[in-house]
């Protein structure tokens, strides 16, 4: 069903979750009246190295925030095992600021997770799968859990999963509010009962993860988009999107537009069209938007004039020195005070630190300090140099990226809105002086 | 001020815990979950459940004694837990626990007005408790229903797409001592832009408009 005037909008067939607004059962006879659960045992029987070969021709990368190739990932698990069990771990610790697209995954469709988390972990020959969610999710938590006991009942998962001879138990496990722990192992040490504190890699959790055993960890997403894959062929999906940026994928739009969002779309969506075909345009109209944070918190901002033509994909907006991330669009219009924005960020960082690596601890609190004050204009000019020197100390210096995601944000203010802090400042030291 | 973690004063605590039967068996039921000889991993749920047990939703430091035991850990590292993680309150708090999410996304939609109003009506700062324990008020931080900002958290449920005016309803209806509807404040069921689904319609009732939510919906 395609909107009069918009040819080249994905069409509602080719969209992965049908049931992402939640309108229909969530359970598991609406989720076979879509579809889900249909011929997974055939989808089994093709083997492992189908299924990762499919996941490879498709082009997914990562869902998550990082991009990584999803099939490249799965093969990096050993083949055989040299007698310590293998585990897929599923993220879904969703905390990224901007970030709510695998909420409806799981609130609304939760068996396309389940199914995915069937097929991932027999293609990296795991018996068991751990599903962390954040602890605030607690109705998504549930509606999962009535998911995924609704597959054991029927025999979709536990021993000899939809009769395909495959053995697989699938727990879910609720996190208690903290950011790091979408960090992936930082979430194993969660599981573990742990701190979340990152480890240092390597080795890598395909080596040494949960239990100190071969270990994936993927989004949400990621995962509930491999039934659809693997039933309409890797081809499919690599039908969408630019070569090396390929598929659907979840937007969550949030901000200043006239009606906030998560909509599916194909990946390479001009982020104007993706605006105005789904949210009604920015508020008070295209000239009116400041900047565009387009991944999530953690990548750089763009002001208006990249945002005129970008495309939303992980090449196209790492050229333009940002990123996809979670592709979770946080929209500012003129009215925003951007430097506060962006200082609020800092805040989130500084609150979300986990304390292990000194330059994030202290740095984190440090930027927060002095973006406070920036806000007001209470600074040097010099200043401004000397911050971007402090993002420069953080970034790349920690085991974990919460200290670069901390540094990029500012880094992106910096860049892009440097004579509106020096305006601030300005205006602050003539207060001071009169 | 609630940001500290660290457990509440001495007498504040309580000299005993137990979990109840059923929640013992929940208990049981949960560390089974996991691997032989890994029950550690069952501490942050069995942490949860001890909140949800005792009176004031936190955990006192006896309770987590209690689990260190079961679970046969270091009492340090069930602290350790304990104080790292957010959503353990170390000290009572109010019978409706109102946590507003002002990050960059929320603050965009109005936050500030939804904290202002929150203080106002319930007569308190951030990080206090009313004198009759009925709320407590915190700020947090991203809570995930961006597309639905600004909003706040009431113990379990979300109150999203809110308004000063839509939070003092909600206030004033917990006052009473009734239950409000939960999620969205507007005229739309969950994330999809407001005035109907502009994708998906065969998939959501023909575009009709959005429908009641089933408030009682999937709570298992």
């Amino acid at each position: 069903m395609q909107a009069k005037g918009t040819p080249d909008m994905l069409q509602d067939k080719d969209r992965i979750f049908t049931n992402l607004y939640g309108f229909q059962d969530f359970g598991l006879k609406g989720a076979q009246s879509r579809g889900n659960w249909d011929g997974t045992k055939a989808l089994i029987e093709k083997g492992r190295d189908w299924i990762i070969d499919e996941m490879k021709a498709s082009g997914m990368r990562g869902r998550g925030g990082a991009g990584f190739p999803t099939g490249l990932k799965w093969s990096f698990m050993p083949k055989e095992s040299d007698g310590r069990p293998s585990y897929l771990v599923v993220n879904a610790d969703e905390g990224e600021p901007g970030t709510c697209k695998d909420r409806e995954i799981m609130r609304n469709d939760p068996h396309t997770l389940v199914e995915g988390c069937l097929l991932a972990s027999f293609a990296m020959n795991a018996h068991a799968a751990y599903i962390y969610i954040r602890g605030e999710f607690y109705h998504e938590a549930s509606n999962l859990q009535r998911a995924i006991d609704e597959a054991y009942e029927a025999g979709l998962i536990g021993k000899n999963a939809c009769g395909s001879g495959w053995d697989f138990d699938l727990y879910l496990h609720l996190g208690a509010g903290a950011y790091i722990c979408g960090e992936e192992t930082a979430l194993i040490e969660s599981i573990e009962g742990k701190k979340g504190q990152p480890r240092l890699k390597p080795p890598f959790p395909a080596n040494a993860g949960l239990y100190g055993c071969p270990t994936t960890v993927n989004n949400v997403e990621s995962i509930a988009a491999v039934p659809t894959i693997l039933r309409r062929g890797g081809s499919w999906f690599a039908g969408f999107g630019r070569e090396n940026n390929h598929g659907t994928k979840l937007f969550a739009i949030s901000g200043h537009v006239e009606k906030p969002c998560t909509v599916e779309e194909a990946m390479s969506i001009p982020l104007k069209e993706l605006i105005e075909k789904h949210c009604g345009g920015v508020r008070g109209g295209w000239d009116n938007l400041l900047a565009v944070i387009p991944g999530g918190s953690s990548v750089p901002l763009m002001p208006k004039d990249v945002c005129d033509n970008v495309l939303m994909d992980f090449d196209g907006l790492r050229e333009v020195g940002s990123g996809l991330g979670t592709a979770a669009v946080i929209v500012m219009d003129k009215s925003t005070d951007i430097v506060y924005a962006i200082a609020r960020l800092s805040e989130f960082y500084k609150h979300e630190s986990c304390g292990q690596c000194t330059p994030c601890r202290e740095g984190t609190g440090w930027m927060m300090r002095m973006m406070a004050r920036m806000v007001r204009g209470q600074a040097t000019l010099d200043e401004i140099d000397l911050l971007w020197d402090v993002t420069k100390q953080v970034e790349g210096h920690t085991i974990c990226a919460l200290g670069d995601a901390a540094a990029w944000p500012i880094q992106g203010l910096i860049r892009h809105f440097r004579p509106e802090m020096e305006r601030r400042i300005k205006e602050y030291r003539a207060r001071i002086a009169a | 001020m609630s940001h500290l973690r660290r457990p509440a004063p001495k007498e504040l605590q309580p000299t005993s815990f137990a979990f109840t039967p059923e929640n013992l068996e929940r208990a049981n039921k949960i560390i089974a979950k996991y691997p032989e000889g890994r029950q550690q991993s069952a501490v942050m749920p069995l942490l949860d459940l001890a909140q949800r047990q005792t009176e004031g939703n936190w955990v006192p430091t006896i309770a987590m004694d209690y689990i260190a035991d079961m679970l046969e850990m270091p009492a340090i590292r069930v602290y350790e837990v304990a104080t790292f993680y957010t959503m353990y309150n170390l000290a009572p708090v109010g019978k409706n626990f109102i946590q507003v999410c002002t990050t960059t996304p929320c603050w965009l939609r109005g936050s500030a007005d939804v904290v202002d109003t929150c203080k106002k009506e319930l007569g308190i700062g951030i990080g206090d408790t009313t004198e009759d324990g009925q709320f407590t008020l915190i700020e947090v931080e991203c809570l995930g229903a961006c597309v639905n900002a600004p909003m706040m958290q009431i113990n379990d449920d979300y109150y999203e797409d809110l308004t000063a005016e839509s939070t003092k309803a909600i206030l004033d209806a917990l006052k009473k001592g009734e239950k409000p509807k939960a999620g969205p404040q507007i005229g739309r069921k969950g994330c999809e832009p407001l005035g109907g689904p502009k994708v998906l319609k065969a998939f959501c009732g023909c575009g009709a408009a959005p429908q009641d939510a089933d408030a009682s919906e999937g709570d298992a």
